[in-house]
């Protein structure tokens, strides 16, 4: 092991990598926000509660059924996604038209909610899930011991994101997607039902931080306030990367999340505030954001 | 006379109304018997959150800026007033005095940052720099992390009266309290206030008709702010410690649920919304142990929602709706 300014290789890859997992989480929560906030112009606070669930979700599904990792990376997004539907049908639909803070409050105490029954339910403490049998293990690469799992989901997040990407810019999907963003009174007239669009985009949105929580879950604890601090973090990213642009948003989160895991080497006592520090220099030089469009 | 003219068509005009008076009053009364009715270290605690919510609503309420971060400045005061009276031995005024201008400090380098982005953005931006304060607050050596700053003591008002009875400390923070609701009610009704009222209501207007609205917005954050550290400061006299509790981002939610419950842009909103936060644990401790008191979020939660999909105008702010409509 060769030592690197005083910090040994292997200490420094890995939290480099377990920065670029965390990144892949900010990216696939931030898109989320972005994707959201463009059709609903709501701010979703109750994005870090929903990843909490899918995270439980995933536990739920092992603990109680017998039923694994991969089902679960499929069920528990849908499930949540389902869940924000509902929601959204229920209580965002009737905030159209009101100010923005509105729907920031709203989502603010349905966090609430959600975090503190589950905190009721299952205490402060974390609940273990194993590593599926198929990705347990790792390779030696010679400078650094790479876990098969932390390199599955960085992969697997890149690709969900790109696919998201791929999705909202180059198909006709996203097409009426981004045009029902644009204009929704004009898409409607092309007898495009978008209130549905709009359900469908909050469910896909929550579903896509219920699947960075089934992600995080053999990682991380399963943690009723897993997803509280994490929310505050990924706003700052927002409002560094700006919620004008797809690949902004992804490429903000992964960034932030390597600079973040660096930090946590060489200065470990400021890992907590840099990504908030970043955010303070970034409205100083330039306050829309690093791929920021106006609102 | 711009701002006369421009908030005139707004729902609340400059001039003073004595419907506002009389809720003043009546407030102002119940306030100095409550002691003999209710304890004075809970009612003082409960001015001190009221003082908060005020402050709050000043920027809220008034000029439409939702901060999500004002734990920063209550909390960041209170460790100010607490280490200025227990390390450095300060007399209890000058304490929070340095409490209030380092809130007002802080609340000025703050929403220079803030207010470069407008909207969603704006509370976005003030909630990550509460966590990052909550973060600093957590390391550095002053605020002893987790265990807080306790012990504090109230020492003497003027050198000559002890504060250590929970009674004349009440009488103490009921003066602070008033002082500081009158200062807000003077600056609501003054031209400064009707032209936060007009950029609330349509900032490009208040734009185009010359106004710098930026530093309107940066005054009043700064006026909320410092307020702000003068109930943090005062809470930490009463309470005697400075914990990381009053930093946390669930308080800067707390404020906002006292604000949101009691009515935005009210006068006594606020004051009523913090006295009913404050009183909703201790209620549930009483009737159903402290089994039923950890459903506390849970509830608080609930009263986000009902507030915002039904309840929009807060307690207050639907009782003076309905005097409206009758009178």
């Amino acid at each position: 092991m060769i030592p690197l300014l005083g910090i040994s290789t292997q200490a420094l890859f890995g939290q480099l990598l377990l920065g670029l997992i965390n990144g892949a989480f900010y990216a696939m929560l931030s898109l989320g926000l972005a994707v959201i906030f463009g059709m609903l112009n709501i701010v979703n606070f109750a994005h870090g509660a929903l990843y909490m669930v899918g995270a439980f979700a995933a536990w739920f599904l092992l603990s109680a059924f017998h039923i694994g990792y991969w089902p679960a990376l499929i069920l528990a997004p849908l499930g949540v996604a389902l869940f924000g539907m509902i929601i959204e049908r229920t209580m965002l639909k009737r905030l159209a038209g009101l100010d923005h803070i509105y729907g920031l409050l709203l989502t603010f105490g349905l966090a609430l909610i959600i975090q503190g029954v589950f905190q009721n339910q299952f205490g402060a403490s974390g609940q273990p899930y194993p590593l599926p049998e198929q990705l347990k293990g790792g390779t030696n690469l010679g400078f650094m011991y790479l876990p098969t799992y932390r390199a599955w989901a960085v992969v697997f997040s890149l690709s969900v994101c790109l696919f998201t990407w791929f999705m909202i810019e180059k198909t006709r999907l996203g097409a009426v997607l981004r045009a029902a963003t644009e204009n929704p009174e004009l898409t409607r007239a092309f007898g495009i039902n978008v209130p549905r669009l709009i359900t469908l985009t909050y469910g896909f949105g929550v579903g896509l931080a219920a699947l960075a929580g089934v992600l995080a879950a053999p990682i991380y604890q399963v943690r009723p306030l897993m997803g509280a601090d994490f929310i505050i973090v990924v706003f700052a990213v927002v409002v560094i990367g700006g919620m004008g642009s797809i690949l902004g948003a992804i490429g903000a989160g992964f960034m932030l999340g390597v600079v973040e895991g660096l930090t946590k080497v060489f200065y470990p006592q400021a890992a907590n505030i840099v990504v908030f520090v970043i955010m303070v220099a970034v409205l100083l030089v330039k306050p829309t954001g690093l791929f920021g469009k106006k609102l | 006379m711009k701002a006369q003219a421009l908030s005139a068509s707004g729902p609340t005009a400059a001039r003073p109304k004595p419907a506002e008076f009389i809720a003043f009053a009546v407030l102002t009364a119940l306030l100095v018997v409550a002691p003999f009715a209710l304890y004075p270290f809970f009612l003082a605690t409960a001015l001190c959150f009221a003082l908060f919510a005020a402050a709050f609503n000043l920027l809220v309420g008034y000029a439409g800026l939702l901060s999500f971060g004002h734990a920063l400045f209550f909390g960041g005061a209170a460790y100010v007033a607490a280490h200025a009276a227990r390390v450095w031995g300060w007399p209890t005024e000058l304490s929070l005095l340095a409490a209030t201008a380092f809130a007002g400090l802080l609340g000025l380098g703050a929403g220079m940052l803030s207010i470069r982005r407008q909207g969603i953005y704006f509370s976005m931006i003030t909630l990550a720099l509460a966590q990052m304060g909550y973060f600093i607050a957590l390391q550095v050596p002053f605020t002893h992390g987790e265990d807080g700053i306790q012990g504090v003591p109230r020492g003497k008002l003027f050198g000559l009266i002890p504060l250590s009875d929970d009674r004349v400390m009440y009488y103490f923070v009921l003066a602070i309290f008033l002082a500081g609701l009158f200062a807000i009610y003077r600056i609501v009704h003054s031209p400064f206030g009707a032209v936060l009222k007009a950029i609330r209501e349509n900032e490009p207007r208040a734009i185009s008709l010359g106004y710098s609205v930026d530093s309107y917005k940066l005054a009043a954050f700064g006026l909320s702010a410092a307020l702000a550290g003068l109930a943090g400061g005062t809470k930490a006299l009463v309470t005697q410690s400075a914990t990381l509790t009053d930093m946390h981002w669930s308080m800067s939610g707390e404020v906002i649920l006292m604000v949101l419950l009691g009515g935005m842009g009210t006068m006594t909103g606020p004051v009523i919304g913090a006295i009913f936060v404050v009183a909703i644990p201790e209620v549930l401790n009483r009737i159903g142990g402290p089994d039923f008191a950890q459903w506390m979020t849970v509830i608080q939660g609930a009263i986000f929602v009902v507030c915002v999909l039904a309840f929009r105008r807060g307690l207050i702010g639907e009782i003076a709706a309905r005097l409206r409509r009758t009178l």
